[in-house]
């Protein structure tokens, strides 16, 4: 497997590393720099990496892991719809500040088992715990059922996922979890953060940071169309004119 | 084949997207209509955000008129005096659309207000053109007795200043047009349409325009204002997608050109009763949209 060259890698140096006195984690991505291009449909992350525990004594008892990739944060508007005169239309709605735009958060086993509620709010642990900070004017109610609509939304798209068991542990020491980020999310860096799991409380933390970005000609047209909009309009309106002209003359020929 | 959209942000399946083009293409040569009423609708079904969807689809719209249209100028079929006054209306019709799409979109109702008037508009004129097209073939026989048509519009008949518009046998004031040009203008930035499913029919219907210049002059106005709008929304909305235009237009202006080949051996009352059970299918299904309770019930917009 062309992927595991790295945890062997891995494997070898852990003896060298050992030696503090708190566990620690030392985590890595498959890829840190995704690159979107013209047949982009999505990317596989793979998320691995290992405990180093002091004294390189790995505990009878198992610690857990939980991995969580989270896009760039974006402020949003979600409205709801409801029956006015027989339509289905927007009749209310809600601010979010900070609403990330692609949350995956993947455990060895299923978070409420892991931690209590408490722990898992402070870590942002979990589609129940993001840190969507919504707007004024709204009773708590309110927003709760805002935000769990939004998070169903989102889940729909594939752009919130939850995976109770994606990450498998090697030997106590070694994990590793698959995150699929889908071709429509938003440029911008991405952070992978991991935390060690034991008896309720995060004994470890680490971040790694991911970004995601356009290449090429999907990048040159993204930015031609924000920095020279009026230029890149009179290329599309030429470029139709182009089309329909170039088609009514190869067919007069014909 | 999937490839990336740089300004929708997703990946699309390519022959999906020229095929549907090529659909909406052959809608154009046969019949005129420029087929955004079909392309906006599947486009956003498919998943592509609805600014992005409206703004493409306007872009391809122009390249599938030019093909229809210089199709049609080869033959004669295009009068310039009226095409020019319709695009003036067209023009200051897109302009006041572009002012009520953006108060439509700040109070959130912009997805229902363009159903509504999807049902509306296209019910109506299904109804009229498949009625139409039902006594010219026949199908509903008209009662002995009964008048026939007025050729010319009381209301349009009174409008004052009238000019000579040689080529649509019309001797009119341009006050007609223009307010034609007006309503279609309007929406194409509303809709993401051209606006020929209502232009057509009124030019037959209420100005009286001679049949053979309908098509030709509603494909020049359906030009110049599309060509306009996608500029508007490149430097305003900036949702026009390049590359999804291109592969709508691929499938759309060879569409265009083998429906124009179609149209001269098929009878025209058929092709309008075709056009008028498509319109009546996507009113129908919009209606159905409306009433129905939605898939999602939340949505969400970036601030």
């Amino acid at each position: 497997m062309r992927r595991a060259g790295p945890l062997l890698l891995l494997a070898a140096a852990l003896p060298l590393l050992v030696g503090a006195s708190k566990p620690r984690l030392v985590p890595d991505v498959s890829e840190s720099r995704i690159e979107i291009q013209y047949s982009f449909t999505g990317v596989e992350l793979l998320l691995f990496g290992a405990i180093l525990y002091p004294g390189g004594r790995v505990p009878s008892e198992q610690a857990d892991i939980a991995i969580v990739v989270k896009g760039p944060l974006q402020p949003l508007r979600v409205r709801e719809k409801q029956k006015v005169a027989g339509i289905w239309m927007n009749v209310d709605s809600a601010r979010f500040r900070s609403a990330p735009s692609f949350y995956a958060v993947a455990s060895s086993r299923p978070l409420s088992k892991l931690i209590d509620e408490r722990t898992a709010a402070i870590y942002e642990l979990g589609l129940q715990n993001l840190q969507l900070s919504p707007g004024p004017g709204q009773s708590a109610d309110v927003q709760r059922r805002f935000e769990t609509g939004f998070v169903d939304l989102m889940q729909r798209h594939s752009l919130y996922v939850e995976d109770p068991r994606g990450v498998q542990i090697t030997d106590g020491v070694l994990y590793r979890a698959r995150v699929f980020i889908p071709a429509r999310v938003p440029v911008g860096n991405y952070t992978a953060e991991t935390f060690l799991i034991k008896d309720g409380r995060v004994m470890a933390g680490a971040v790694r940071d991911i970004r995601i970005e356009k290449r090429g000609f999907e990048r040159f047209v993204a930015r031609a169309a924000q920095r020279w909009s009026l230029a890149y309009g009179l290329v599309a309106v030429g470029l139709a004119l182009l089309f329909g002209w170039a088609a009514a003359a190869l067919f007069r020929r014909a | 084949m999937d490839v990336y959209l740089p300004i929708a942000g997703l990946s699309v399946n390519a022959l999906v997207i020229v095929a549907l083009g090529g659909v909406v293409g052959l809608l154009t040569g046969m019949i005129g209509v420029g087929g955004g009423f079909l392309t906006t609708p599947i486009l956003i079904f498919y998943g592509i955000p609805p600014a992005v969807a409206v703004a493409s689809a306007t872009t391809q719209i122009t390249g599938t008129s030019v093909s229809g249209m210089l199709a049609h100028r080869r033959r004669k079929g295009v009068d310039y005096r009226m095409g020019g006054v319709i695009i003036v209306g067209g023009l200051l019709g897109a302009v006041a659309g572009g002012a009520i799409f953006r108060l439509l979109q700040d109070v959130g109702q912009i997805d229902t207000a363009i159903s509504l008037l999807y049902v509306v508009l296209l019910g109506s004129i299904g109804v009229m053109m498949a009625k139409e097209a039902a006594t010219a073939l026949d199908i509903i026989k008209t009662k002995p007795g009964r008048k026939p048509p007025r050729r010319h519009n009381p209301f349009i008949a009174s409008l004052p200043m009238r000019w000579r518009f040689y080529q649509s046998g019309l001797y009119i004031s341009p006050l007609a047009p223009l307010m034609l040009g007006f309503c279609a203008g309007m929406l194409t930035v509303l809709l993401g349409v051209g606006g020929g499913f209502v232009l057509v029919p009124a030019m037959i219907y209420l100005l009286g325009m001679s049949a053979q210049v309908v098509v030709g002059t509603s494909l020049l106005q359906i030009l110049a204002v599309t060509a306009a709008t996608t500029l508007i929304h490149a430097t305003t909305t900036k949702s026009v997608d390049v590359v999804l235009a291109a592969l709508l237009l691929l499938g759309s202006v060879i569409g265009a050109q083998v429906g124009a080949r179609l149209a001269q051996k098929a009878k025209p009352e058929l092709l309008r009763m075709f056009l008028a059970i498509i319109i009546l299918g996507v009113a129908f299904r919009m209606a159905l949209g409306l009433g129905w309770r939605p898939e999602e019930i939340y949505t969400m917009e970036l601030l």
